[in-house]
């Protein structure tokens, strides 16, 4: 049987709804026992439902459960007294009056002393209960705000994921791969220059890990004289997860160089710590 | 405590899991019959007459035959509607037939001073007016499938499915 294909047919809803027949309520309820994912669905449906009544209830309501007690209370006093009206006796009740009250009144301290014990007791055990509730519900709101967190950071993730393809596949955009040089014949790199907002955008992921102390440097240059201008350093690049590094360029670059600088950058670059470079 | 064994106490006329059933499930019964009658003290009677007959009537529910929460919900529309069908109503006054949930919670003064109150009602006011209409009579009136398909005159096939996507739209929105 394919679950998903069952979930997604709409049927758990009706069943909360109760609009399903008695065969069919029992078919879910077999279903529900044997699948923890039916049976999640249906507890998901059913919160919702409950939120979604809830909302419409205009008035407090909690009140009226004290006059559903008293009636309760009140049916079950009803049926007591009438079989006590019942029995019939021919005892003269009047000459054992005085001693019948002593005691019933003996009987009732000790009914009570004993009733209030019980009532500690069941006292104690109902509070542990809450207690106990109480930490369930304060760790499942914790794990619900850890989820939360999660999900907000995947979010965010693919947000900025879906931004940057959206940089990249820009027509406009002017791609240049940045080859490995003599020092690091394997690193490479690509620099994506959006002109009209002087914008650069670096993948460093072709890029040794920097040494300690020691950060990678982009430099715009442009050929004959050759001149070299500092675009900035790439700063924690161990921590960017994606390697890409937004640069601001307003130079009128021929090409591109990243060097390997010690922290804070060089005035100039370091030529023999060149790492990639690439033409426009 | 966990439902069955609430359930199970309550089936034993213990009055504390009683209350505390009525604590979980109160509030949405009686949004659910005031939907129904839109009067404020009527609908208290019905809630109160629905709990205790609840009470008295313990016995016949089962797990198999549903959720306990439904089992509730069935005889609160019941009871809320056999309440306006008995009474004779004055359309205009009512005009229950364009009223629905959506406008209770939309209006709800009452909302405003809960946590997430105020959340529903923008997320109730972005629902379409054809989920409102589905959820509407699925859930709040109790129609099956068939009368839902001819009041909204859509084809039958559409019900249950309409009515997964909206419920999945709203469950999207309150992030359960």
């Amino acid at each position: 049987m394919d679950i998903k294909e069952y979930i997604d047919s709409g049927i758990l809803e009706l069943y909360v709804a109760g609009s399903l027949s008695d065969k069919e309520n029992q078919e879910v309820h077999e279903l529900m026992l044997k699948h923890s994912d039916i049976e999640r669905e249906v507890l998901k449906i059913e919160t919702t439902l409950l939120q979604l009544a809830a909302a419409s209830s205009p008035s407090e309501s909690k009140h009226v459960f004290k006059t559903v007690k008293e009636h309760i209370m009140l049916d079950n006093e009803n049926s007591k007294t009438n079989s006590y009206v019942n029995k019939k006796s021919k005892i003269n009740w009047f000459n054992y009056s005085g001693w019948i009250a002593s005691i019933l009144f003996a009987v009732g301290l000790l009914w009570l002393g004993y009733e209030n014990r019980q009532l500690t007791s069941e006292k104690n055990q109902l509070s542990n209960e809450i207690n106990q509730l109480k930490t369930k519900i304060s760790t499942n709101e914790s794990d619900k705000k850890f989820l939360e967190l999660e999900i907000e950071k995947v979010n965010t993730n693919l947000k900025e994921s879906k931004e940057l393809i959206s940089i990249l596949r820009d027509r406009h955009i002017i791609a240049v791969p940045l080859a490995g040089q003599a020092i690091s014949l394997n690193a490479y790199a690509k620099i994506y220059w959006d002109k009209s907002t002087k914008t650069i955008y670096l993948d460093a992921q072709g890029l040794p890990e920097p040494p300690e102390g020691k950060v990678y440097q982009l430099w715009s240059l442009t050929l004959e004289p050759l001149t070299s201008k500092s675009l900035g350093t790439l700063n924690d690049f161990d921590s960017v997860t994606n390697k890409i590094f937004t640069l601001k360029n307003a130079n009128a670059s021929q090409a591109f160089g990243i060097t390997l600088e010690p922290e804070g950058g060089s005035i100039t670059p370091t030529l023999d710590q060149l790492y990639t470079l690439g033409i426009v | 405590m966990q439902l069955p064994i609430l359930v199970e106490k309550f089936q034993q006329k213990d009055t504390i899991a009683f209350e505390a059933l009525y604590n979980m499930y109160g509030k949405s019964i009686h949004g659910v019959i005031y939907n129904i009658v839109r009067d404020y003290a009527v609908a208290d009677d019905i809630l109160q007459d629905v709990f205790v007959k609840v009470w008295n009537n313990s016995s016949n529910y089962s797990t198999e035959k549903g959720r306990f929460f439904t089992w509730l919900l069935t005889i609160a529309r019941k009871a809320a509607l056999d309440k306006i069908h008995s009474k004779t109503i004055n359309p205009s006054e009512h005009n229950l037939n364009k009223q629905c949930f959506a406008d209770i919670i939309e209006t709800n003064e009452f909302l405003n001073t809960e946590n997430d109150g105020l959340d529903i009602k923008v997320f109730v006011s972005k629902l379409a007016n054809s989920c409102i209409d589905v959820i509407e009579l699925i859930y709040f009136k109790g129609y099956n499938q068939k009368e839902t398909s001819e009041s909204l005159d859509m084809p039958i096939s559409t019900i249950k499915t309409r009515n997964r996507n909206c419920m999945m739209q709203l469950r999207l929105m309150l992030n359960i």
